[in-house]
């Protein structure tokens, strides 16, 4: 029996009120993500239940209670409230995944301050973007990460507190400070910071066609739909074992990694040890995880391994399994079916959208390629992109839009109104994605409206690759667009025009994508350089990425009126 | 295959994946991938690198973390392309 019980049901009478009500949302004045997230869960009684169970590379294992997640997380509030931080300062966690990212996520929330979960991949040039955009105040890292966050450190005057939290039994470095977990006094009884539905709880960067990384500010009654979207698309129920394997330096991973989970008081399991398919599979029958919420990039990556290592282990602890970050394409789903003995259920949300907005449901018929229909609450349509008026003929391409208004909506970009503004057209919310939807009402994922790649379900920002690249002693020109990739759906490829005095060679390639992965992150790096004599550009200079981008994919080019003769 | 081509890709590894100041030594045993000294995403740019250094195309399918987890296993795939 499944939460959701009949979609369409569902659909016809939810409003957000009830979902309030069911997890008692603001009940003797607790509007707290970190309280619902552990303390909550505590007084329910389940203080003893297993919350986390951590994995390592080394197959090494921790597990928390919700008890124990309740004392840690006040101990690491209590720490950074004695540091001298303060609610909404943001607070910045830069670590790969282990249990003091998730710990130290929901401590920040409990202190009030905003937490600024990044990817820990990312190099000192996205590290450095983000962290000045915010203005963050603090950053907690691990001593694998330090490096890069010393070199940018005098840059970024704001960040005043900079925290390891596995420095041992090391000597702090001057204007560093270390906490550990192990030994840090512990903090049984902490006074939660008093927030309201609207104060701001989490910031994630997401990237764009143009200009900078820009930064998705929640608040905290976004939890309302983080908790019953995992309630009713991720199926959690009180006997799962959930996995999500997003990291949180995204926006699934905390939505979904922590504060889902975490709400529904589920016990989840975290694998901190990289891809690996045997790996996964042998995680998935030892702990016998029940809910796994995974990615299309990640499912063919399984799916190139073949059925013959799945047969291998016994997964029949596989209740649901969903997926998110890009399309799911039908040979996946129904290779999942032969895998597992059901589907991945493709989910589609953003960043700025904070929780699941068009989904697939348990009990609903699944149509493989599709990405289902919209969450009860959600009011979605594909709209014309000149006149933003909703398309009513099915199988017509338009632009995803939302109607504002659901608990985890982005209430702003971060230090950035005008771009915010412009998300909005005609009284929708629009997601910059196209789609249609057919006869039956299911949505099918076309394509990005803009130059945006989505590259193993992450987005990145052309302008921010094409900035880097200049940044290179041999690059004059550059342009970064998306080509196709059988695993990733799109991976970076960019086209360089070099200054005088340089040659393209094998060498040049190769030091210039390592140059991009370092300072910004291996999923920015292109994995294919053509050196070119010149790009394709307008007469008023604006490189043409969609010319570029079309004769990769092997499109129509379009109108070229606009292109400068040669 | 000789020990130059060991220590060619050893030295790339340190330089490429390595915090200059960092601690950890890397062997031609040393896991590279399951210890996450090299994240599977930047699995990709050592690929690459084989690839242009040995004039050699690994099949997507060869390129598993396993067949990359150290400089032993890498040798023993590019055995496999690289025309002696």
């Amino acid at each position: 029996m499944n939460n959701i019980g009949s979609y369409e049901d569902k659909y016809k009478t939810f409003d957000w009120k009830q979902a309030e009500d069911l997890l008692g949302y603001g009940k003797d004045g607790n509007f707290n993500i970190g309280y619902y997230c552990t303390d909550r869960i505590c007084e329910l009684g389940y203080g003893d239940k297993l919350g986390m169970i951590w994995e390592g590379f080394e197959g090494n294992i921790k597990k928390f209670t919700y008890n124990d997640l309740r004392i840690h997380s006040n101990t690491i509030a209590r720490f950074l409230l004695d540091l001298g931080l303060r609610p909404r300062d943001r607070i910045c966690i830069f670590m790969d995944r282990i249990p003091e990212l998730y710990i130290s996520f929901v401590g920040i929330l409990k202190m009030g301050g905003i937490a600024q979960p990044l990817f820990s991949a990312f190099g000192e040039e996205s590290l450095f973007t983000r962290l000045d955009d915010a203005k963050t105040s603090a950053i907690l890292t691990t001593k694998k990460h330090v490096g890069k966050v010393r070199k940018i450190r005098q840059q970024l005057p704001d960040l005043t507190k900079v925290i390891i939290v596995d420095a041992g039994d090391a000597i702090p470095e001057k204007d560093e400070f270390h906490f550990s977990l192990e030994k840090a006094p512990i903090v049984d009884k902490f006074e939660i910071f008093n927030v309201d539905r609207e104060t701001p709880s989490v910031l994630h960067y997401t990237s764009g066609t143009t200009g900078k990384p820009k930064g998705a500010l929640h608040v905290h009654s976004s939890v309302i739909a983080q908790y019953i979207t995992a309630r009713w698309v991720l199926d959690i129920q009180p006997d799962d074992i959930f996995w999500c394997n997003a990291d949180p330096g995204w926006v699934t991973g905390t939505s979904y990694g922590i504060i889902g989970p975490c709400v529904n008081g589920v016990t989840q399991v975290v694998l901190d040890a990289g891809f690996g398919a045997p790996k996964w599979y042998s995680f998935i029958q030892r702990h016998k995880v029940t809910n796994w919420y995974s990615a299309p990039t990640a499912i063919r990556l399984l799916m190139k391994e073949g059925l013959d290592l799945v047969r291998k282990y016994d997964l029949s602890c596989l209740r649901h399994l969903c997926s998110v970050g890009e399309p799911l394409n039908a040979e996946a789903v129904i290779w999942s079916e032969k895998a597992f003995g059901k589907p991945f259920l493709d989910t589609y949300w953003q960043t700025e959208t904070g929780a699941i907005m068009i989904s697939n449901y348990p009990g609903m018929k699944i149509k493989p390629g599709s990405m289902g229909k919209p969450f009860p609450g959600i009011c979605a349509t594909v709209i014309h992109p000149k006149t933003y008026e909703p398309i009513h003929t099915p199988g017509t391409v338009g632009l995803i839009a939302l109607k504002p208004g659901w608990p985890s909506m982005m209430r702003m970009y971060w230090n950035n109104k005008a771009t915010y503004d412009n998300k909005f057209k005609n009284g929708w919310y629009i997601s910059g994605d196209r789609s249609s939807i057919d006869s039956d009402g299911y949505f099918w994922f076309v394509g990005r409206d803009d130059d945006v790649i989505n590259t193993g379900g992450h987005l990145v920002g052309p302008f921010e690759i094409e900035s880097a690249l200049l940044e290179h002693r041999a690059v004059a020109e550059s342009a970064a667009i998306g080509k196709p990739d059988p695993v990733n759906m799109e991976v970076v490829k960019a086209f360089v025009a070099l200054r005088p005095g340089f040659s393209p060679s094998d060498d040049l390639e190769l030091e210039i994508v390592n140059f991009i992965r370092k300072k910004l992150s291996p999923l920015a790096m292109p994995q294919e350089i053509e050196f070119v004599d010149s790009l394709p550009k307008t007469r008023s200079g604006k490189i043409m990425r969609r010319l570029l981008h079309a004769r990769e994919w092997g499109e129509e080019v379009g109108d070229i009126s606009t292109l400068e003769n040669d | 295959m000789a020990e130059d081509v060991k220590k060619l890709i050893i030295d790339y590894v340190k330089r490429e994946y390595l915090e200059e100041d960092s601690p950890q030594q890397i062997t031609e045993s040393t896991k590279l991938i399951s210890s996450g000294i090299v994240d599977s995403f930047s699995m990709v740019s050592l690929k690459m690198f084989l690839e242009k250094k040995f004039q050699i195309k690994i099949p997507d399918e060869k390129a598993t973390p396993e067949a990359f987890d150290s400089v032993n296993n890498i040798i023993n795939l590019l055995n496999e392309y690289v025309k002696k």
